[in-house]
């Protein structure tokens, strides 16, 4: 199908057995009928996208438009995540077009190997993602200044006291990041810790003290999320945040190296 | 704990498609940091660097979905803190008016006028 003002966005990739059955019903980005690309036992999930909305000079300034970024990136979730719920899933990442169903099913044909690796490796798992928040008041020591005092001694002294207790907050907090890290790790198949997702913020980043994701076992679910529940009680100043089970985003693409 | 919703229930999201077991909204930040960074990162037709985007919009958007986030599960101190937000405190307008009114009152003459006129603030402070 090559037709002038159309490509081809890519959702998936999954097993070719069944492929049809489960992407009946889906649809995209664009509302179009999600549909299967079926070559070398491997089916990609994809849609029909005009090119006057998703192609170069489009999707550069669409993707700087929040609105239009948020629908699109809930919609490319919700078709993954459908998908996932009947069988292993390569999420592909968000804004991958072709220009043609040729070359997706080029794709899989060269990539065959890999992405049945990719498959196996996610096969009756999913991901979950864990943030831990520090709050420095819970952490640091207290402050020996009277607080009602105004005067601009006391009003420095409590400045400086401030300032070392949260540094010192923070080095705990970060040292309590380790130990749940490990502690979840123990719970999953794999895990990776990502840059806090506030960074460019300055001051205000150091408080996302872990952002984790773990692929986890179907079955151990369960006691992932109780060994979060156990962790976050156990942990004093910390508070966790646990996401998912999501497609596995972030370690279906570790097997395939573009 | 405080958690968005009942997150540790066994079917929280489960695959919802963009919405957790209560019918509230997943996190935008967390949704982009997944399909944006992550996923199968492969070369399409259509080049577009993500990157720039990532950089300039995105991070920025994370930024404050993180914040809403933080402010969910009560970690907002630096909402109140003016050596932070940059809004000055009172104290510090206090400050900066006292000064100018000293300033003011040294350039007058008679130390008396200036004296006095200190301890009077000093009343007014305390």
């Amino acid at each position: 199908m090559s037709t002038d003002g159309v490509g081809v966005w890519a959702y998936a990739v999954i097993q070719g057995d069944s492929a049809d059955d489960r992407i009946a019903g889906l649809h995209g980005v664009a509302g179009e009928p999600v549909r299967a690309l079926v070559a070398a036992d491997l089916a990609a999930a994809v849609g029909t996208v005009e090119l006057g909305e998703f192609g170069e000079e489009a999707l550069r300034r669409n993707l700087e438009n929040l609105d239009w970024l948020a629908a699109k990136a809930r919609a490319h979730d919700a078709v993954i995540s459908a998908i996932a719920k009947s069988g292993p899933v390569i999420p592909v990442r968000m804004a991958t077009v072709y220009l043609d169903d040729a070359r997706v099913e080029q794709l899989l044909q060269n990539r065959r190997d890999d992405f049945h690796a990719a498959l196996d490796l996610v096969t009756g798992r999913g991901e979950l993602g864990v943030k831990a928040y520090a709050d420095p008041k819970k952490l640091a020591a207290q402050d020996p200044q009277d607080p009602e005092s105004r005067s601009g001694t006391a009003y420095l002294l409590r400045r400086r006291h401030e300032i070392a207790s949260q540094e010192q907050a923070y080095r705990v907090a970060a040292a309590e990041a380790e130990k749940i890290h490990a502690a979840l790790l123990a719970h999953a198949v794999d895990g990776k810790r990502k840059p806090a997702s506030d960074r460019s913020l300055s001051g205000r980043d150091a408080w996302t003290v872990l952002n984790g994701t773990y692929l986890v076992d179907n079955r151990s679910v369960d006691d992932f999320r109780a060994a979060v529940a156990t962790v976050d009680e156990q942990s004093t100043g910390i508070e966790l945040e646990i996401t998912g089970p999501w497609p596995p985003y972030s370690f279906a693409g570790d097997v395939v190296s573009s | 704990m405080t958690f968005p919703d009942d997150d540790f229930s066994p079917v929280a999201r489960g695959y919802g498609g963009g919405v957790v077991s209560g019918g509230q909204s997943t996190n935008l930040g967390d949704i982009l940091e997944r399909v944006l960074d992550k996923g199968l990162v492969i070369a399409g037709d259509i080049k577009v660097n993500l990157l720039d985007i990532e950089l300039l919009t995105i991070k920025l958007r994370l930024v404050i979905a993180s914040l809403e986030t933080a402010r969910e599960v009560g970690i907002d101190w630096w909402t109140h803190d003016p050596w932070l937000t940059g809004n000055k405190s009172e104290l510090q307008l206090e400050n900066e008016q006292l000064r100018s009114r000293i300033e003011q009152l040294e350039q007058r003459d008679g130390e008396g006028h200036a004296v006095e006129a200190r301890a009077a603030e000093r009343e007014d402070v305390d």
